[in-house]
């Protein structure tokens, strides 16, 4: 059973049709990239993954681990393993990082069964992890994303991941905006998180990220619709052809 | 010659009963004023909706309720459990009135004088003739006349020059209502003199489910250069009405920090009125409001700059549920002499129904024309991509909520300057939320 299944999967916002019958599967252990050119519906997918309001699902089911993904409220797919890097992480004032990532650690580590971390415990995970990411412990005093630059806030999602332990990681757009020095750091603590019981989804605009992080199988989104899905050398056709090719095709 | 309501008329009948009570025990100039109180108050009557300061908010819940002067109740033992505790010195009001066997003072510095009005004006009859009603705005409200009127006890305190009061006086006052509703009316005074400095925490509260009327006035006046940091929690029961003025008198280079946290009873109102009389002050004076089921909170503020080169500072948070109704009404003014005055306001509120309403009038009337002056007012809804994100990374909705609301609040307790006040300011903001959070599964 894969660990992600999506059938025909339609999908609007409003009155906008966007995407248009999505069919694809995801094993554990495997990395997807889906790459497409703007307004191909990549965000949308990764939305209605996670479950925002807003996104109406029209046809289609997607299967979790066997089970209905699309029946379960947002913070129950969090806590059941989904996990969706933002392209636009949500500047939250007021709260601080670390309150913030102890709550939905321990929201998780209950689900699970597991004891919940007091402060002391937790700052230690968060310290150990955040090491390798550059974060250090004036970031995560910080209030949520608040005044953060664009490769700290993709740092700060990627720490994320890597606390809540999730078997199945959606990066949206996750080298948008990154400098190569940041989008090395980015990349490695990906590959860092890469194992046999974890499957990813690596959305992105650019076979850049995909020089660093190789993804075993890559499709590529026109219209709404998978056009065409290959190995990691599509990206590398992709860069030199451009999206082109597909779009006469899809429409 | 105004409608009154039959609370009005109740009113002034019960005067002359309880002027008669009094007449023996007090000095004539105090039944002069008590007299010219009620004579200002029966000329206006209770506000209504057509009085401007009164547009808002609502007071025919109040006056449908025939209110007794409030009683002496049995004593109690123990002060109730929802009285948030602070190290320092506790001086407790029941109904109004001093209750000696909830108070706890310990030894206080030398310099401080801390006693009941009643005991003030018995034992110093001429001082207490001029300390008492010197800084009531000289328009009456009606409700200060009615507090005048009818005023039996409330807190003095005075600090001597250059005295540093290190812990804050907590300062309660508790009604009770077992047996009809009541209304008690406490009048405070409050002298910190020259280079001094202290604390003081107001909590009110509700014992039971009686229905009263809190009716208060506290007179304020900082010397030059002294400072007070004046913290005020008004958690009454939720059948109950609160009706609080705060006049203020700042001389030069004074600090004065005032924050009030609004959570309590169906109908409330503080105002506070601040005389900024000359050069270097600081005046702070913010405050945050919870309300829900039916609640009306009302924080109204007057910012009166007669000298320049001062500073006011007002930041209001709120917070309205289900039906609720907020109010705020501030308004700065700042005189043609007072140049270089530098007068800030920012009220904001969050919404969580639907139903809920917000009525905000920032007034800024500025007569000087070298100052800077700025006015600030949202309202608005809990943030649904923030909701979202928080739910994406497992949080459950309702803890989601309660984050938000928290940092949305924490923005105005934050500028509460003793540290074990804005904590447990935070916590009673915390059990709020929690409270809310059962009333609305």
């Amino acid at each position: 059973m894969p660990l992600l299944e999506i059938k025909n999967l339609h999908a609007r916002v409003e009155d906008k049709a966007i995407l248009d019958g999505i069919d694809l599967a995801i094993d554990a252990g495997e990395v997807h990239a889906m790459m497409g050119p703007n307004g191909s519906g990549k965000s949308t997918l990764s939305y209605v993954l996670s479950g925002r309001e807003g996104y109406e699902v029209t046809a289609g089911e997607v299967l979790y681990q066997g089970a209905d993904l699309l029946e379960m409220e947002p913070e129950i797919r969090a806590r059941e393993g989904v996990f969706l890097a933002f392209q636009y992480p949500v500047e939250i004032p007021g709260v601080a990082t670390t309150t913030f990532l102890k709550s939905a650690v321990n929201a998780i580590r209950k689900h699970r069964g597991e004891s919940e971390l007091d402060a002391m415990q937790f700052v230690k995970l968060a310290r150990e992890k955040a090491a390798s990411l550059e974060i250090g412990d004036d970031m995560l005093k910080r209030a949520i994303n608040t005044g953060f630059s664009g490769g700290e806030k993709k740092r700060a999602e990627v720490l994320q991941m890597a606390l809540l332990e999730p078997k199945l990681a959606i990066l949206d757009e996750t080298d948008s905006g990154l400098d190569i020095d940041a989008l090395k750091v980015v990349a490695s603590g990906i590959n860092a998180l890469r194992s046999n019981d974890r499957g990813m989804l690596i959305i992105t605009h650019y076979q850049r990220l995909l020089d660093f992080i190789i993804p075993d199988k890559v499709h590529v989104l026109a219209a709404g619709r998978i056009v065409k899905s290959g190995g990691k050398e599509l990206a590398l056709e992709l860069e030199e052809k451009g999206y082109g090719q597909f779009l006469g095709e899809a429409a | 010659m105004p409608r009154k309501s039959a609370m009005t008329e109740q009113f002034i009948e019960q005067f002359a009963a309880f002027e008669a009570s009094r007449a023996e025990l007090e000095p004539s100039w105090l039944t002069a004023l008590r007299r010219k109180g009620l004579e200002a108050f029966q000329a206006t009557g209770l506000p209504d909706r057509k009085t401007e300061a009164w547009k808002y908010t609502n007071l025919n819940k109040l006056k449908k309720i025939g209110f007794e002067p409030a009683q002496q109740v049995p004593e109690l033992s123990t002060l109730p459990s929802s009285v948030v505790t602070i190290d320092g010195y506790l001086d407790v009001f029941v109904n109004g009135r001093y209750e000696p066997a909830l108070s706890s003072f310990g030894t206080l510095p030398d310099g401080i004088v801390v006693e009941s009005l009643r005991d003030s004006i018995a034992g110093d009859p001429a001082l207490a003739e001029r300390r008492l009603g010197n800084l009531v705005p000289s328009r009456e409200t009606p409700m200060t006349s009615l507090n005048m009127a009818f005023a039996e006890d409330g807190l003095c305190l005075r600090v001597a020059p250059d005295t540093k009061l290190e812990q804050p006086i907590h300062v309660v006052s508790i009604g009770h209502a077992p047996d009809q509703p009541s209304a008690f009316h406490m009048r405070s005074l409050i002298e910190i003199g020259a280079g001094s400095s202290a604390n003081i925490l107001e909590s009110h509260i509700g014992i039971g489910d009686g229905t009263y009327f809190s009716n208060s006035v506290s007179e304020i006046r900082l010397d030059a250069g002294a400072r007070l940091g004046h913290y005020r929690l008004q958690n009454d029961s939720r059948q109950a009405f609160n009706i609080g003025l705060t006049n203020l008198e700042l001389a030069r280079g004074t600090h004065y920090d005032g924050f009030n946290l609004q959570i309590g009873a169906e109908i409330a109102r503080s105002e506070v009125r601040a005389r900024i009389a000359a050069e270097e002050i600081e005046c702070r004076v913010n405050g945050a409001y919870l309300a829900a089921g039916t609640q009306q909170i009302d924080s109204t503020t007057f910012i009166d700059h007669a000298a320049g080169g001062s500073r006011s500072r007002q930041v209001f948070k709120g917070v309205l549920n289900d039906h609720a109704r907020g109010v705020f009404q501030g308004k700065i003014l700042v005189e043609p002499q007072a140049q270089k005055t530098d007068g800030h306001q920012l009220c904001r509120t969050l919404l969580l129904s639907r139903s809920a309403e917000m009525d905000c009038k920032p007034e800024l009337e500025i007569y000087a024309d070298d100052v800077k002056c700025s006015h600030g007012a949202t309202v608005g809804e809990l943030d649904d991509e923030a909701l979202f994100y928080l739910r994406s990374r497992g949080i459950d909705p309702a803890e989601a909520r309660d984050i938000l609301v928290m940092a949305f609040l924490a923005e105005a307790t934050a500028e509460i300057g003793v540290p074990a006040v804005r904590e447990a300011f935070d916590d009673v903001v915390q059990q709020w939320l929690s409270g809310a959070q059962e009333a609305t599964p």
